[in-house]
């Protein structure tokens, strides 16, 4: 009843391309960052940041990733975890370095030189296709993860091997290392989210979109109509690989402080990103967002219900976690391969007409 | 015969250009197959040329060496009167040729504005980082180019359906998208294979009078191939017609109309 397009009338082509073209989706928007930006910082505490928020946004940003990548161009990755690592292990030298230069830009930079790595391990992609290159990225997920642990240069030569962020200061604030706030990392990881978003959500609505779901939909029509398959693959990578690092580094500098590779960004970490989009949707920034709020938040629910509520022993309702996201990814590929998304367009579609169907 | 540069009157009064590409004894195979064999012809500027013939008779094949696809081992193929290079198929759009396909090529996941801004690809040059920020000129081209499409949508009628997901239309509006993604994309000539195949006689109807709309509002060049007789003979200009891989026949409708060996192609022959 409240949610139509009746009345909004459109006059130019710059009003039908914007990102919410119907005016209530719009405002919603607004009053989203208005709370993401303006609320949740006054009212988050330690638990909810490290139990939900941070790593919502984190996971969020390599979902968008993700979903450029498989679900925009149509390239299986199961290489994510890895391309995490490359992002954690970047910031970290870069930040041990560089320490005068401000982390913000470390992160960018870490982006930039997981985008490179993403490129190169995307260049089988030009032969080959499906679960072939799934495949393919595998052996990069393995490959990245043993380079990490094997070239002790990667972790500045620590006995233990493992790599820990120094306390890095935006605006006189720390956002890394051990006293930190929680309402500052949220807000740092927050920046990183909105500004990816908002740049995927550009690239996919214009042309270089169109050049990638022209790959994914029929590569040989999309080819002979001008799209040079190989820059449109290796964009996709490069773009790809650009947010995965982000979160990567965002994941090891910003939330978690001290990194071992293998236990972090091994191959749980690769599916758990491609069960993200899956059950968030694929093609479809909103999914990104909505399946990593759904496989971050599982747990927490399952652990408020099961624990807490009804007292059943830790490990239960762990494996009930694992079980419940084996059924769902299941169910979604069977009835629904587009996600929540899909549900969330067709809830739209009937809201429309909503309360007269007819 | 017709010089190059000549031009010439159809039967229904329009006078038709210089030659826009020449294919010069082509020859094609597939292994010991012979697709096609040492044949020559001309498309002219502005005109209707069909290509026809029984199945298997190398159509398909030709329109791929036409459209750069297939590389011909013999011959050459002359574009505004040069030799044209060896290309990728993607480098072959910028050329200015544009197809649609016998089995439709769309891209299902798409809109239908989608698929016909696709077309627009070649004519869009701003770079990743403007994209990713959508200010300046990837905003003003992306606007410019969404009114060459909503002009060729508007011509074609499909305007009710440019937000629908190309996957929910039925068969007669998909050839339809995509005989609008070619022409998005003002091609100096326009390959089409087989627009009218699967059509009932409305649909064919309605198929018929955009190509003939289309070679008159914008003087595209049109070859297409077609297995319905009457409607090639009522569209085209000029007629070529292959059996068996070779050239049997190449003039107007009522040439090809009256020609012995097209008939006996067609019929058969008595073998007495």
């Amino acid at each position: 009843m409240f949610y139509r397009e009746a009345g909004d009338f459109k006059t130019s082509y710059t009003d039908d391309n914007q990102t919410f073209p119907i005016k209530f989706d719009r405002y919603r928007y607004y009053v989203v960052l208005a709370i993401a930006f303006g609320v949740i910082p006054f009212l988050i505490n330690d638990y909810w940041a490290n139990a939900f928020l941070l790593p919502f946004l984190i996971y969020s940003i390599a979902a968008i990733g993700l979903n450029i990548l498989t679900g925009y161009c149509g390239q299986v990755s199961l290489g994510t975890g890895g391309f995490m690592a490359v992002g954690a292990y970047a910031c970290y030298k870069l930040m041990t370095s560089f320490p005068d230069v401000n982390i913000f830009f470390h992160v960018i930079a870490a982006g930039g030189v997981t985008a490179i790595v993403c490129t190169a391990f995307g260049l089988p992609s030009l032969r080959i296709k499906g679960f072939y290159l799934a495949v393919a990225t595998l052996a990069a997920q393995f490959f990245l993860v043993w380079l990490f642990n094997k070239v002790s240069w990667f972790y500045n030569y620590s006995a233990s091997g493992q790599i820990n962020a120094p306390e890095r200061f935006v605006f006189g604030v720390p956002v890394t290392g051990a006293n930190t706030d929680a309402w500052a990392t949220y807000l740092f990881c927050l920046v990183f989210l909105t500004i990816s978003a908002i740049i995927a959500r550009n690239l996919t609505r214009g042309m270089q979109g169109r050049k990638w779901m022209a790959i994914r939909d029929m590569d040989i029509a999309a080819e002979i109509i001008g799209v040079n398959p190989m820059r449109a693959k290796l964009s996709a990578f490069a773009v790809s690989g650009f947010f995965i690092g982000i979160s990567g580094a965002l994941f090891f500098a910003v939330y978690l402080g001290a990194v071992e590779v293998g236990e972090v960004f091994g191959i749980q970490k690769s599916f758990l990103v491609l069960f993200m989009i899956i059950i968030g949707g694929l093609g479809s920034i909103f999914g990104s967002f909505a399946g990593a709020a759904f496989l971050v938040l599982l747990p927490v629910v399952l652990k408020l219900i099961g624990v807490d509520f009804l007292g059943w022993p830790t490990d239960i309702v762990a494996h009930f976690n694992l079980v419940i996201v084996g059924a769902l990814i299941i169910v979604f590929l069977i009835a629904e391969p587009h996600g929540i998304a899909q549900l969330w367009r067709v809830a739209k579609e009937k809201l429309r007409l909503w309360p007269f169907p007819h | 015969m017709l010089d190059n540069s000549e031009s010439y009157v159809t039967e229904d009064g329009r006078t038709i250009g210089g030659v826009v590409m020449e294919m010069k004894n082509i020859t094609l195979r597939f292994g010991g197959v012979v697709a096609i064999k040492d044949i020559s012809f001309d498309i002219r500027e502005g005109e209707i040329r069909a290509i026809i013939g029984p199945n298997g008779a190398g159509k398909s094949s030709m329109l791929n060496v036409i459209s750069g696809f297939y590389v011909p081992q013999e011959g050459e193929v002359l574009f505004h009167g040069k030799p044209r290079p060896q290309l990728r198929p993607y480098e072959v759009a910028q050329q200015g040729i544009a197809r649609t396909f016998q089995n439709i090529a769309l891209f299902e996941g798409m809109t239908v504005l989608d698929n016909v801004m696709t077309g627009r690809l070649n004519k869009m040059s701003s770079g990743l980082l403007a994209q990713a920020i959508w200010r300046g000129k990837a905003e003003k081209e992306e606007i410019e180019n969404r009114e060459k499409a909503e002009k060729i949508i508007d011509f074609l009628e499909i305007q009710h359906i440019r937000k629908t997901p190309v996957s929910r239309l039925p068969y007669g509006l998909k050839k339809r998208v995509e005989l609008a993604r070619a022409l998005v994309s003002e091609p100096s000539i326009l390959l089409l294979d087989e627009p009218m195949a699967g059509m009932n006689v409305e649909e064919k109807e309605d198929m018929s009078r955009f190509i003939l709309d289309v070679n008159d509002e914008f003087g595209t060049t049109i070859a297409l191939i077609e297995h319905d007789m009457g409607v090639v003979m009522d569209l085209s200009d000029r007629v070529v017609v292959m059996d068996y891989g070779k050239k049997i026949g190449d003039g107007t409708p009522s040439d090809i109309r009256n020609n012995q060996a097209v008939i006996d192609a067609y019929l058969g022959v008595a073998h007495d």
